[in-house]
């Protein structure tokens, strides 16, 4: 019993079909305990008001985007050693995934920024980056879109992948060196420390990253298994205009 | 290599290779922005290493897919690859017969360019030594975007949103060290990562442009 055996489309198929009703749920019920619980049942703070409630939606956003790439990268990098297709198809279901945590945190971070720091917009470093990402995205998905044969397009996406990973770092520090920003640092990690979150942010922060993570899962499931079912029907009919 | 270097730049040289292309769309830029921004010295000289370095950036880019597309079409890819000189090399050889005709031309036009901008006189020399310390980065990370893109029909569009975000650590070091010089400040931090960059991608990008290349022509 190896994680290897997962690689098998049909095992993938049968054992993901079985789980994935059961992450669903769990996935809809963290988000919207979370999410609830983030947006009517914590104080609000008094310097940033009620604005201080789009933390639930940004800082889960914004950590699943970075994450997602990584998933990726480590999918490309499977595919490109192991040559499992399932590895492959996973990556590219992520991309869209990334892209729209991408969407959101930038958006929900203009429309925190607007009455915080008085603009929707500012070239900050982790602004910036964030941008950047968005457009390594684009190009991941548009490089997959383009290319026909589906091997080809597996292994010329997991270059990229892996060739963009190293510029996303090179580009982060870049943009850092180049403009010392606005941006606060995160606080998640700082627990006993001298400014952490206070605990009525925390508790229901941890829960809306949780239920961000599975809902991510199970978004990558759903798509691999479309893109599995997608290549079945295409053998298919391959196999009926050859006979 | 040498025959390969040669017969790319004859390519470039000759009608049709697009040689003048870039140079023409830089200065172009470099015209177009203070007729657009108004003619008011100060500003001018502020933006001009910015606009310098996005100008050399676009020309770049505006070449960048006849680096293979034009051997893929004719087939001579398919000899390159099966020629005793190993793919690496032969993509190491086209990134830099490709600079030889846009970076190192780019180099030598931009002071021209920076009067019509503005630049303040001390400048000059960071622009110079910015460019040609930063623009083979550009020439081999758009070889390596080119060999992605290769086997797409059409693919010129694809291939600017795939290079255009890897372009930014370079673009961000390359016009930071011409701000700098040009108030005078210290210049080696940027410089060094700028040159770090530029020899990281030359050591390590042709062999993920030729893996592509491979994957490409299989």
């Amino acid at each position: 019993m190896s994680i290897w055996e997962y690689a098998n489309p049909k095992k993938f198929m049968q054992v993901s079909g079985r789980v994935l009703p059961w992450l669903t749920g769990l996935a809809a019920l963290t988000l919207s305990l979370g999410l609830v619980w983030g947006f009517f049942f914590t104080p609000e703070d008094y310097k940033q008001g009620s604005t201080v409630k789009i933390l639930f939606l940004h800082v889960p956003a914004a950590m699943m985007a970075i994450n997602a790439w990584v998933m990726m990268l480590v999918a490309s990098l499977i595919w490109v050693i192991r040559r499992h297709h399932v590895s492959a198809l996973a990556a590219r279901a992520a991309a869209p995934a990334g892209l729209v945590f991408t969407l959101i945190a930038l958006v929900t971070g203009a429309l925190w920024g607007q009455p915080m720091w008085n603009t929707w917009w500012e070239w900050d470093p982790r602004l910036t980056s964030f941008l950047i990402l968005l457009l390594f995205y684009l190009g991941y998905i548009a490089l997959w879109s383009a290319i026909e044969d589906p091997d080809t397009a597996a292994d010329l996406t997991s270059v990229l992948c892996m060739v963009g990973s190293v510029f996303a770092v090179l580009s982060r520090y870049a943009v850092k060196f180049w403009n010392q920003g606005l941006h606060q640092d995160s606080t998640i990690l700082k627990v006993g420390e001298s400014d952490p979150l206070d605990a009525a942010y925390y508790v229901p922060l941890v829960v809306c990253i949780a239920g961000f993570v599975l809902f991510f899962v199970v978004m990558v499931l759903v798509r691999t298994r479309i893109w599995i079912r997608a290549r079945r029907l295409g053998a298919l009919l391959a196999r009926e205009r050859m006979g | 290599m040498n025959a390969l270097l040669i017969r790319d730049l004859k390519l470039a040289f000759r009608a049709g290779g697009g040689f003048g292309l870039g140079l023409a769309f830089f200065l172009l830029v470099a015209v177009l922005v203070p007729l657009g921004v108004g003619p008011e010295g100060g500003i001018l000289a502020r933006i001009a290493p910015g606009i310098l370095w996005v100008g050399a950036l676009l020309a770049c880019l505006l070449s960048l897919d006849r680096i293979f597309a034009l051997d893929f079409e004719d087939g001579s890819l398919d000899l390159l690859a099966t020629a005793p000189l190993p793919l690496e090399g032969a993509v190491a050889m086209k990134a830099f017969a490709h600079w030889l005709v846009t970076g190192l031309a780019l180099t030598i036009l931009s002071p021209v360019l920076a009067v019509l901008l503005n630049l303040p006189a001390q400048g000059y020399p960071w622009l110079v030594l910015s460019l040609v310390v930063g623009t083979p980065a550009l020439s081999v990370i758009g070889a390596f975007g080119a060999a992605l893109t290769v086997g797409v029909r059409r693919g010129g569009l694809l291939l600017s949103l795939l290079v255009l975000p890897l372009y930014v650590p370079t673009l961000i070091f390359g016009a930071e060290v011409v701000r700098r010089g040009a108030e005078g400040a210290a210049t080696g931090v940027p410089l060094a990562l700028l040159a770090a960059i530029t020899t990281g991608s030359a050591a390590l990008l042709p062999f993920a442009a030729a893996a592509a290349i491979r994957v490409n022509l299989r």
